[in-house]
């Protein structure tokens, strides 16, 4: 019965969504103002329709359903409950519902929260909206229903991907989308924007907090999952470059350039046509991303959906909404005059720096990711691209951004002295340098990375701090703390993308390796810890069994932990997965893995000392930080809350 | 000898990448493998290189690379050997031959074409004027110092 409800709201919302898109919109451009009313109404039903329907899936998942398809080919009641939980996105059909579900909460936050907005300008950013959300109803309902019985329900169910069960990977999918798809309010906007015909400093101040919220829930997403990967994959890497990876690296690339230029906008009306096209474009990179996982095209990891009907779909939505877009641009963007005036060197010049050296990564990324199927199509050559390709060809732009940064963030805005700002960093630089030489000579004889990239990280996070201390004027410390929130955001964020460099290549650089057959009892050494596999045991889980080695980790004879490194089967879904067992602390981790018995007696053991994995993502904890820092300044709210406050009268 | 070792090798089910018993003895050598295999991808996995991979085909790949490390084939000469074999599928890192340019080339033109790009902007922002950049006029300077005057 519930399932019935939740699949009926469901076409109710379609339905809801469908008169969203036409209505305001229509009454836009008529200067109806009753029609455009109807946008705001329609949000929130369309918004609390879809999440019924969530919540009907959901409670099939907690209760197990076996009666819904959906629930038998990804559940199974002996399974713990966040699990079944995570497994109402954990499969395609039901992300897609948590996709659509994200779609009308962004419609119906810009309902709520855009009171200031310009009656049309809202009206045209909830038309846009909804008929994102349309497409992708219509994508669920006619390709995708997670909401089909079985006309013979099963005794039990087939249990969800081994590998996705577990508490990172659980909250991985809901923050990506709430990423992905915060992208769809930019574009909303956007085309909002050239619908009407204009894009003013108003207009940035509206779209930047949206942007910089999908960006720090990208953040946290992408973070996430590459966590989760590290310590569940078995052989502790972080980055693989696989498409789907690729996939939500993009958006963030192009979104944080978005930003940026948003700024632009905002300050000082300029770039205007330009922001206006990376706001298409980041949520093209979304759907892009979409299609990537769906349809099955690029095979990877993540894949759950092979299937070409539901590929053409998307390619469909793909085509409609970016083709659109595009064709709107290309008639209109014309006529946006750019006001503000700026020297060749001034804050302007360096945002755009800044943009062109994301934009262009995020293009190396794009082309590395297709070029496969691009050489398969028209070159009849079957290759590969790889992670070499993309380490090499993607890493200068990130180290040359993070060259330019600190000096970029300190230059005013209209007209800059390149000479000035360099003075200002010099004593930083110098410092930064002198640490890497100083590592340089300590680690003799190893590659160049390392220093490098301390160097960088060094940089990145002293010219941040450099950048706040200035902020301050002659007031000094005193100030530092009632600096507006924005600043610190600034300086945190920058200072977190140094902290991440810093960890990356700490990492590439200097972890080592040990692979060995170990037996019971004798301990081994690998870089300077001493290993002891003291016993091996068989156990079972909820849903698994297991076999657990015991192994006691020390430095200079005394001990520094028990490790429990695990190898897991299990039996439903007939998967073996491996869970690490890590040491973590901030220098380093010793990462433990268990693999077989050996037939001449003892077990295979790999140990690897990963140092400074962490600040990996520690720096990506600080971006995150840094964006909800600047999201909650005070000058956002006032100009979200500009029509409420009363007159206070002169002095 | 080393065929048996191979065959028994083969024989056990393994978990994950390099086992214990491939490791070669000679630890110049074993490094030299596993910066070869880093390159080299499983043909049967999902984007994974060998190195990493638990399939049998990318453990066989293992034996053959070191084996052909033994037998003394440079870095170059092993990935050749296996290219010639397996096609260039196996190359993680794309050889920049033929249209392949468009992929290597890829970024660092479209780098120079977006610097070129900004710059004309960046020349047209600075040069153009806005009214207030205009000096006044001396109609105007007058009104100015009549008020300021008053």
């Amino acid at each position: 019965m519930i399932t019935e409800l939740g699949h009926f709201s469901l076409i109710l919302a379609f339905l809801v969504a469908i008169i969203q898109a036409v209505v305001p919109m229509i009454g836009a451009q008529r200067r109806n103002a009753a029609w455009m009313a109807v946008a705001e109404p329609a949000a929130a039903a369309q918004f609390f329709l879809t999440l019924a329907a969530f919540g009907a899936l959901m409670w099939a998942f907690v209760t197990s359903d076996f009666s819904l398809r959906l629930v038998v080919q990804n559940s199974h009641s002996a399974k713990p409950m966040l699990y079944k939980i995570s497994g109402t996105w954990g499969n395609h059909e039901g992300s897609m519902l948590l996709w659509v579900l994200i779609v009308s909460l962004f419609g119906a936050m810009a309902a709520w929260f855009g009171g200031n907005l310009p009656p049309s300008l809202r009206a045209r950013v909830l038309s846009v909206q909804a008929a994102i959300g349309v497409a992708f109803f219509a994508f669920i309902l006619f390709t995708s229903n997670p909401f089909l019985r079985l006309a013979v329900p099963p005794f039990d169910g087939q249990d969800l991907n081994p590998l996705l069960q577990d508490p990172g990977l659980a909250f991985h999918p809901p923050f990506l989308y709430l990423g992905y798809v915060g992208l769809s309010m930019t574009f909303s906007f956007a085309m909002a924007a050239l619908i009407e015909g204009r894009v003013d400093a108003a207009w940035g101040r509206w779209v930047r907090p949206w942007t910089l919220a999908a960006w720090i829930f990208l953040t946290i997403g992408i973070a996430l999952g590459s966590w989760w990967a590290y310590y569940e994959l078995g052989w502790g890497g972080f980055w693989f470059w696989d498409p789907v990876e690729n996939a939500s690296f993009m958006p963030w690339l192009l979104a944080a350039a978005l930003f940026h230029s948003a700024i632009v906008v905002e300050k000082r009306e300029s770039l205007k046509s330009w922001t206006i096209l990376l706001a298409i474009l980041a949520f093209g990179f979304s759907l892009i991303g979409t299609f990537i996982v769906r349809s099955g095209l690029l095979t990877s990891v993540h894949a759950f959906a092979n299937d070409p009907e539901r590929g053409v779909f998307i390619l469909a939505i793909l085509a409609i909404f970016v083709g659109g877009a595009l064709t709107l641009y290309a008639l209109r963007a014309g006529a946006m005059e750019a006001r503000g005036v700026f020297g060749m060197v001034s804050r302007e010049s360096a945002l755009l720096i800044n943009n062109i050296l994301l934009a262009v990564a995020c293009f190396v990324v794009f082309v590395g990711t297709m070029w496969p199927l691009v050489a398969e199509m028209f070159l009849d050559r079957k290759l590969s691209v790889g992670p070499p390709f993309f380490n090499m060809a993607f890493t200068p732009f990130m180290v040359v951004l993070g060259l330019v940064l600190p000096v970029g963030a300190v230059m005013p805005w209209k007209r800059a002295k390149l000479g000035r700002a360099m003075r200002l960093m010099a004593p930083v630089f110098v410092l930064a340098l002198a640490l890497a030489g100083l590592v340089w000579v300590m680690q003799t004889g190893r590659s160049l990375l390392g220093p490098v990239g301390l160097f960088l990280g060094a940089w990145l996070v002293m010219g941040a701090a450099v950048d706040l201390w200035l902020r301050t004027g002659r007031s000094g410390a005193a100030r530092l703390l009632r600096l507006p929130r924005a600043d610190w955001g600034k300086a945190v964020a920058h200072a977190g993308f140094g902290v991440t460099v810093f960890g990356i290549a700490g990492l590439t650089a200097w972890q080592s390796e040990d692979i060995r057959v170990a037996q019971l009892g004798q301990p081994f050494d690998v870089g300077g810890y001493t290993l002891t596999l003291d016993d091996v045991q068989d156990g079972e889980g909820p849903n698994y069994f297991t076999t657990t080695g015991f192994v006691t980790l020390a430095k200079d004879g005394r001990e520094i932990a028990q490790l429990r490194p695990e190898k897991r089967v299990y039996p439903v879904a007939q998967m073996p997965t491996t869970e690490a067992a890590i040491d973590q602390s901030l220098a380093r981790d010793v990462y433990v893995v268990i693999g077989d018995r050996q037939d001449a007696g003892g077990w295979a053991v790999r140990t690897y000392i990963k140092p400074l994995v962490n600040w990996i993502w520690i720096g990506c904890a600080l971006m995150a930080l840094g964006g909800g820092l600047s999201l909650s300044d005070r000058r956002f709210r006032v100009a979200a809350g500009a029509r409420k406050t009363s007159a206070v009268p002169a002095e | 000898m080393k065929r048996l070792l191979m065959i028994l090798l083969l024989l056990a089910t393994p978990l994950w990448a390099v086992e214990p018993g491939e490791v070669l003895d000679d630890p110049a050598l074993e490094a030299r493998a596993r910066e070869i295999s880093q390159g080299l991808r499983c043909l049967v996995c999902r984007n994974e290189s060998i190195d990493e991979s638990h399939a049998p085909l990318a453990r066989d790949l293992r034996l053959l690379v070191r084996e052909r490390l033994v037998a003394g084939d440079t870095n170059a000469e092993t990935v050749d050997f296996i290219v010639a074999r397996y096609g260039e599928y196996v190359l993680l890192r794309p050889q920049a031959t033929g249209a392949n340019w468009l992929l290597w080339g890829a970024g660092p033109v479209m780098l120079l074409l977006a610097l070129l790009g900004a710059g004309l902007y960046l020349r047209g922002r600075a040069r153009s004027s806005t009214p207030q950049d205009q000096p006044l006029s001396p109609e105007e300077s007058r009104r100015l110092a009549e008020i300021l005057d008053e």
